[in-house]
């Protein structure tokens, strides 16, 4: 463990592993109580379908409404932005292609590297502007907890140590690996157990969102 | 090796022929490099053609597009060198194999002549004590030289 | 001591010229990676070099090592053994056998002590396993090569297996296997890695110790910068198609035959530092990409362990899904178990619940600011 190469074979191994189990362990623990503490019965009569609007709604809602957009536009577009090329990253990177291959079975096709590289780099500069902009908007330095920091923190190290990597900016390659992998462990480890589970549900919350409109009757 | 050559080898051609690997052409920078610096300064420059990453051909390609000149030269010391002049006047390629023929290094040297083909003042040293010695001599019998090793 | 002939003597012996001296020289500067304006330099060096004593020590090791080495051609290995160092011993090259070997071996470390060379390949049962897992004469590795260091003036492991361990060292290392540099402390150790290492390595770094006397520059692993100083992959000349995202997927499909690069069928050349790719192998013949085969990441520690060979690089080492899953189940009992606990907790508090009239709350409230 104490050389480059040792280090890269932990991570890639038994870290591996034991980041896959708390991630899994915790998000069925959070996402079966949901599920499990449900919805207050609603005695009135419903006059529309849940399930339609639902799901009508899981994907509308991926856009802000009008009103929202004008009041932050700068939040609106800038986490488009990063979010996009966070996606592209993980998921259109053949390099992680091959990952997802080897842990879940399924394989898609991918971008070109070079693609995929210019999207990365802006991707980091999106985050860091979206830390400058946390400091620096006087409403969201007032309400920002620690654990939004972390959350910042914890997803912006695997960008950026994905991209030194991919650069080879740090030597040698196995420790500029090790590093990138180590920095996705610790983003799974802690994702349970702060905001970052809005990864799935936030989709089940714009489903319930939906579901109540339909169920009212009215547009969802 | 007689026994390898028995085994027929059959090479399928698909059609798809060989690749531009496109490592033949910064070279020939250097060399244009080099060859504009011989002309200017008159320093000779060499460029050693082992550590480069070529592709499978780079180095056929390359050797080829210099071509062939005027000069054609073999040493012959601990086996043999050829040399010879590109279609380059100035830029020449210095081969040097072993005993067995196999290829030890292959240089290419930007001068107005390789250095191996220049004599050495060791052994022209030599050889004006073997001269003496065999003008000296009676019968004036041939010495051993030195490719008789 | 015994005396020895500069190599310059010795090669005007066999009646080469100054001019063929030169040649050597040439040759020499570009096996070492110098540039050929060196060969002077060279020339001047081997001129007052004297032969050094090398001393071979073949631990457990496929031999490997010593085959690639008799493959070497520059210079050939008769020239290396006459001319260039003076292999006093060497188990499998020599022609003597037995004590009569043994004999040597001593007495060219007693003669030239403090100034051999002591080259090992294959890696060594540590100093706490059984001694038994490996012995030559009845004497057992760890201790022939503790008398071995003693005198030597450094130390070169040639291959995977003595400069990391290597194979015997892959799991599960039944014989404890140590690289050397774990057991050598107090003198230079230089690793050439590979299995088996590129010949003309090998003899690059005998040649650079020859004539400059000292080891080369060397990396965290005590590795010859000038050979395993750039990795694999930014040398490799399949690289455009990594860059362009073109993919070999499976061996002889359409992606293959064209070149294409052969990270998805596992090539570890991201990872690896070696010269395979510039200087390549059988005099430059080709090599492992060139030939259709990704690269196996040999001369890098614990290759063996270091996932599939046709495993890509990105992906993990240990078989997850079954872990998942168990991690899953006790995730979700847990948090069934939670929501279970919750649940009953509300049904409680709702069967206990006491009604308040509006006036009883609005008193409670006058008090509050």
């Amino acid at each position: 463990m104490s050389d480059p190469m040792g280090f890269l074979l932990w991570v890639k191994g038994p870290a591996f592993d034991w980041a896959l189990a708390i991630f899994a362990l915790g998000m069925f623990a959070r996402l079966v109580e949901i599920f499990m503490l449900g919805r207050q019965v609603n005695y009135a009569e419903p006059k529309g379908s849940e399930w339609g609007p639902g799901f009508k709604t899981v994907f509308t809602r991926t856009f802000a409404d009008p009103g929202t957009f004008a009041r932050s536009p700068f939040d609106v577009v800038l986490g488009w932005i990063w979010h996009i090329g966070f996606l592209v990253a993980l998921l259109l990177f053949i390099p992680h292609i091959e990952l997802f291959k080897s842990v879940l079975g399924l394989s898609w096709p991918g971008l070109p590297n070079p693609v995929v590289d210019a999207i990365t780099a802006i991707t980091v500069l999106g985050l860091l502007l979206a830390l400058w902009h946390r400091l620096s908007s006087p409403v969201k330095r007032f309400i920002s907890t620690p654990q939004d920091y972390l959350v910042w923190a914890v997803t912006f190290l695997p960008v950026l140590t994905g991209y030194l990597a991919y650069h080879r900016l740090i030597n040698p390659y196995p420790l500029a690996l090790g590093l990138h992998i180590l920095t996705v462990e610790v983003f799974l480890v802690v994702f349970p157990f702060t905001k970052l589970t809005h990864v799935f549900t936030a989709f089940i919350a714009r489903w319930y969102n939906g579901a109540i409109f339909g169920r009212k009757g009215i547009e969802s | 090796m007689s026994g390898l050559s028995k085994i027929g080898v059959i090479v399928e051609d698909d059609g798809i022929g060989p690749a531009e690997w496109g490592n033949a052409l910064p070279i020939l920078h250097q060399v244009r490099h080099a060859l504009r610096k011989l002309r200017e300064t008159g320093e000779p420059t060499l460029i050693d053609l082992r550590a480069m990453p070529f592709g499978p051909g780079d180095e056929e390609r390359l050797v080829g597009l210099l071509g062939r000149g005027e000069v054609e030269a073999r040493v012959e010391a601990l086996g043999p060198t050829r040399i010879w002049e590109t279609a380059y006047p100035g830029v020449w390629l210095v081969d040097h194999r072993n005993a067995q023929d196999e290829r030890r290094a292959l240089h290419i040297e930007v001068s107005t002549i390789p250095a191996i083909l220049r004599s050495q003042d060791e052994d022209i040293a030599d050889a004006l004590i073997r001269l003496d010695a065999c003008i000296a001599s009676d019968s004036g019998a041939a010495y051993p030289s030195p490719t008789d090793v | 001591m015994a005396e020895r002939k500069t190599l310059n003597e010795s090669l005007r012996e066999r009646g080469v010229s100054r001019r063929g001296f030169l040649k050597f020289c040439t040759v020499t500067a570009s096996l070492m990676a110098l540039p050929p304006s060196m060969a002077p330099a060279i020339a001047a060096a081997l001129e007052r070099a004297r032969r050094p004593s090398v001393i071979w020590l073949s631990f457990q090791e496929c031999t490997g090592c010593t085959e690639s080495l008799t493959r070497s051609f520059s210079p050939t290995v008769e020239d290396l053994i006459l001319d260039v160092i003076s292999l006093d011993y060497h188990h499998t090259l020599q022609a003597a056998a037995g004590h009569q070997a043994e004999a040597a071996r001593e007495q060219a470390m007693k003669d030239n002590h403090g100034e051999y060379i002591l080259i090992v390949d294959g890696s060594l049962p540590g100093p706490d396993m059984n001694p038994g897992y490996s012995t030559i004469a009845g004497i057992s590795n760890y201790q022939m090569l503790m008398e071995g260091v003693a005198g030597a003036k450094a130390v070169v492991a040639v291959g995977t297996c003595a400069a990391f361990g290597g194979l015997p060292a892959a799991g599960p290392n039944p014989t404890g296997a140590v690289a050397v540099m774990d057991l050598v402390k107090d003198k230079p150790v230089i690793n050439v890695s590979g299995c088996p290492p590129i010949p003309e390595v090998i003899t690059g770094v005998l040649a650079h110790y020859l004539v400059f006397g000292t080891p080369p520059e060397l990396d965290e692993y005590n590795r010859p910068k000038v050979f395993f100083g750039q990795s694999i992959h930014d040398r490799c000349y399949r690289r455009p198609f990594y860059d362009k995202g073109l993919f070999a997927e499976t061996f002889d499909d359409e992606g293959a035959r064209k070149g294409w690069c052969l990270y998805r069928l596992g090539c570890k050349g991201p990872s690896t530092y070696n010269a395979c790719a510039t200087m390549r192998w059988n005099s430059g013949t080709s090599w492992p990409v060139e030939s259709g085969h990704p690269c196996l990441g040999c001369s890098e520690p614990r290759f063996w362990d270091a996932g599939g060979f046709y495993e890509p690089l990105s992906t993990p080492l240990i078989a997850e899904g079954p872990t998942v899953a168990v991690a899953g189940f006790a995730g979700a009992v847990a948090g069934g178990a939670l929501a279970a606990m919750a649940k009953k907790a509300t049904a409680a508090a709702v069967a206990q619940r006491q009604p308040v009239k509006v006036e009883e709350l609005e008193q409670s409230l006058e008090g509050q600011p």
